[in-house]
């Protein structure tokens, strides 16, 4: 009789010593990831921050990037993010607004469209570059330009911006429609009236997380938008966006290396400016548990 | 909406402070010149050629050049295509591209980089050849430290390799590297950090690292120490000349071109790139 | 009800447009990698001595080996540390210092490649170069290619383990179950689906990453003997040498596009048919 509580006492150890344990690793997984991010931080900002000042975002590429500025090259990127935009956002609202259509079962139409846009998603970014310098730079004679590589991104972010889109108008109550359909509003009236509207927050949150993809890009633009690293005078110049800067700096500029690291700075942070706005738009749409989602598409 | 009008207006704002600050071009009398240039090739010579064009487009507010890089191969498949009006190649014209014509604008060595802790004095041809075909493993059969060769090796396609495997006379295929790197940097950067290493890159480039402190030594060839210097009075062995190439007959404004990156006007820039400028005539006529 | 007929029209287009996508990357690819298909046949991209465009040998299965090694790799890391971060923000980390975890995971998903590579040349090699070799090997760019990842399973995983039912673990608590069992029995079986879909979701990222895996592999194409042994994924010998390709070069260097595609089609659509399933289920 002495044995019950004696094993049960050696159960409860056990039990003491495995919650430790886990505990203990799961507190181990978690801080070495934040552990190595602060790391990756920290040595860009202690290379490269001194360097970052007004003048260094404004001033032109000199001496192949070794003295001066990005100013040509945050224009770039702007203008390669403006065409990836102009063209990418309709294109995948309307994807959108087609896929969401019918609430209660996927139709074919949908299953499949749903199932390219999957293989879409998970294509390599350097085959969207042997497509783009392909298809945009040599069959439809565009040329290494900002045209070629922001149409190539475009591509590239259309099944997240597809998909945050389907998200924030699903995210919109049936009953909204409901009540519109009710007074008699048409579908169309009610689409641009009711439903937009009230996903608007959630549908800029998801432009805002393209943006961020399409910044971190360097694989697929280095064959389509190109490098040349001066004031683009129209879409047809070619333009080299921060990520390739920074790769041609480390790699091929001797003495670019300080330069490359406040590049990098200059990029994180603008990711960073990035992440808060598209937690603040989630936020005023309501969704705040589905960012986690978002973040990672 | 307001978020597109905030995007706009930013690009703007950044449109116009970049329009600020590029200073107003210098005017001289030959601005009769206008066009525009494509140059594409060698990723060694596109920062010289960028840096030479931003100097002629302010002499001729009415040219614009466009340099692109993607190695000399491709320079010349360019110029044969029509794509680019000049290609860019930092090796001499192989036998079978008679059909272009090379304009000599400077020349650049080709060194062997080692860690700066490495003992190592000198390397001989067949050593050389031996540690590159794998013959050699360790540098103290070559009368280093007991320590493992790591062989960084180019990518194919780049002319830096070509140049290195023809002057030792070695075939791609039985060289085994165990990196390979495509650019020179990516070359200097494993070197440095790594204590057993060995490769090949632009002499200009390595000086300019070394300059600024980067853990890496040039090793001597044939007794010829590695520098600029040597490489200028064509003493050191394995140089190669950066060629600008075009078709037998450029246009008017190619040639204008060609003829300033030979002149006197761009050895300033020739020489802050690291490379060696031209200057005997006959070497202009290479 | 012209106005409504004319929005379906126009959407479905668009949606039309969208999903082609695909289908033109695909035409492009076969298009550009015809002439290298029909000169040399499939065969030879298997069965060559080795890798030398320029030499006329085309081998690409050490490519194949390399890219499939550094990916699952790069899973065999992503998963337990991404899993483990989940479990933390949702179980164990007090509720101010699990929204700044989850923000700086956020955070390390936005790191563009570039700065991943050029951190893992400059900081990580030479520390992995301590055994042995330039630190330039598979395992170095499996270690980055890890931690790019990482936050794709990390924030998935959260999402599937948020959206259990709350019954379930107080259930559980009620039984007297300790915090790690309830972990154990309860939340990881229950967001088994969310965990895996973030898990496959990273793969395809990790068989799609470039940048950094060209700074790090060390890009000798070879059967990799060990994880210690330099190697060349497709992605890297496409951005390695396309830029200096030729005709010739370069239509083979689609064929390399073509098969990296074909293996991610593969698991792309395995993973959705399953899920397909299991929505109609």
């Amino acid at each position: 009789m002495d044995s019950g509580p004696a094993t049960s006492r050696a159960i409860e150890v056990r039990h003491h010593w495995r919650e430790f344990c886990v505990a203990v690793a799961v507190w181990v997984a978690a801080t070495s990831v934040i552990c190595v991010l602060i790391w990756i931080l920290a040595d860009i900002a202690i290379r490269g921050l001194a360097e970052v000042n007004f003048g260094f975002l404004i001033e032109d590429v000199q001496d192949a990037g070794r003295v001066g500025g990005i100013g040509p090259i945050i224009l770039s990127t702007g203008l390669i993010l403006l065409v990836c935009l102009v063209v990418a956002v309709p294109l995948s609202f309307g994807t959108a607004i087609a896929l969401t259509e019918r609430l209660d079962k996927e139709s074919w139409f949908a299953r499949n469209v749903r199932r390219s846009l999957d293989v879409l998603a998970g294509v390599p970014s350097i085959v969207f570059g042997l497509f783009g310098n392909a298809f945009f730079a040599i069959a439809l004679g565009l040329g290494y330009s900002i045209l070629s590589g922001g149409l190539t991104l475009a591509c590239m972010v259309l099944p997240i911006l597809i998909r945050t889109s389907e998200q924030a108008i699903r995210a919109v109550p049936a009953e909204y429609r409901y009540a519109a359909a009710a007074l008699g509003m048409k579908r169309t009236t009610i689409l641009f009236r009711v439903v937009l509207p009230v996903a608007m927050p959630a549908l800029a949150a998801g432009v805002v997380l393209s943006i961020g993809r399409a910044l971190a890009e360097t694989a697929a633009l280095i064959f389509t938008s190109g490098y040349v690293a001066r004031t683009p005078e129209s879409l047809l110049d070619s333009g080299r966006s921060l990520s390739v800067h920074i790769y041609d700096l480390a790699m091929n500029v001797p003495g670019g290396g300080s330069k490359a690291y406040a590049t990098a700075c200059v990029l994180v942070v603008l990711l960073l400016a990035i992440n808060a706005a598209t937690a603040l738009l989630l936020r005023l749409a309501g969704l705040h548990n589905r960012s986690t989602t978002g973040g990672s598409l | 909406m307001k978020s597109i009008i905030a995007t706009s207006s930013l690009f703007l704002l950044c449109l116009t402070l970049v329009g600020c600050t590029s200073s107003p071009s210098t005017q001289s009398g030959s601005s009769e010149l206008s066009g525009q240039l494509t140059l594409t090739g060698s990723s060694t010579v596109a920062p010289l050629a960028t840096e030479i064009a931003k100097r002629f487009e302010q002499q001729h507010p009415k040219v614009r050049i466009d340099v692109q890089t993607g190695g000399s191969g491709k320079g010349i498949a360019d110029v044969r295509l029509g794509v680019a009006d000049i290609g860019m190649a930092s090796r001499p014209l192989a036998a079978d591209e008679a059909d272009l014509t090379a304009h000599r604008i400077a020349a650049d060595g080709v060194g062997l980089i080692v860690h700066d802790s490495n003992p190592i004095k000198e390397l001989s041809q067949e050593q050389i050849i031996a540690i590159y075909t794998d013959k050699i493993n360790n540098w103290k059969e070559v009368g280093g430290e007991d320590k493992e060769i790591t062989v960084v090796h180019k990518a194919e396609g780049r002319a830096t390799l070509e140049v290195f495997l023809k002057h030792f006379g070695i075939e791609n295929p039985s060289v085994k590297g165990d990196v390979i790197v495509g650019e020179n940097e990516h070359a200097v950067k494993t070197v440095a950090g790594t204590e057993g290493a060995i490769g090949y890159v632009s002499i200009g480039t390595a000086e300019a690292d070394i300059e600024s402190g980067v853990r890496i030594r040039l090793l001597p060839l044939d007794a010829v120490k590695a520098n600029t210097e040597n490489v200028a009075s064509g003493a050191f062995p394995m140089s190669r000349p950066l060629n600008l190439v075009t078709a037998n007959s450029p246009s008017p404004l190619a040639s204008t071109f060609i003829q300033f990156c030979q002149s006197a006007d761009v050895h300033d820039l020739v020489k802050s790139q690291y490379f060696v400028p031209i200057t005997s005539e006959s070497a202009v006529a290479k | 009800m012209r106005s409504d007929q004319s929005l379906t029209i126009i959407t479905r287009a668009l949606a039309v447009i969208s999903a082609a996508i695909v289908l033109l990357i695909v035409l492009f690819l076969l298009r550009e990698s015809t002439p290298a298909l029909r000169q040399l046949g499939w065969s030879r991209f298997f069965t060559d001595a080795s890798w030398h465009p320029l030499s006329g040998q085309f081998n690409l299965t050490p490519m194949i080996v390399a890219t499939l090694v550094t990916s699952s790799g790069a899973i065999v890391i992503a998963a337990p540390l991404g899993i483990g971060s989940a479990v933390f923000v949702n179980f164990y980390a007090p509720r101010r210092l699990a929204a700044w975890h989850r923000r700086l995971i956020e955070l390390l998903a936005g790191i563009p490649s570039v700065v991943f590579g050029l951190w893992g040349l400059v900081v990580l090699a030479p520390i992995i170069a301590t055994f042995g070799g330039s630190g330039q090997n598979l395992l170095t760019a499996t270690i980055v290619l890890g931690l790019m990842v990482l936050p794709t399973v990390a924030l998935l995983s959260d999402t599937a383990i948020a959206a259990l039912p709350r019954e379930w673990i107080q259930g559980a608590a009620a039984l007297g179950m300790g915090r790690s069992a309830i972990v154990g029995w309860i939340v990881l079986p229950g967001a088994r689906r969310g965990i895996g879909g973030g898990i496959i979701l990273a793969l395809t990222r990790a068989l799609g990453e470039t940048m950094a895996v060209l700074m790090l592999a060390g890009n000798i194409v070879e059967m990799p003997s060990s994880l210690l042994s330099p190697g060349r994924t497709l992605n890297a010998n496409i951005a390695l040498e396309l830029g200096y390709a030729s005709a010739g070069h370069r239509s083979v260097l689609f064929v390399s596009g073509l098969m990296l595609m074909l293996v991610v089609s593969v698991i792309v659509l395995f993973v959705s048919r399953r899920e397909g399933t299991r929505r109609d289920g």
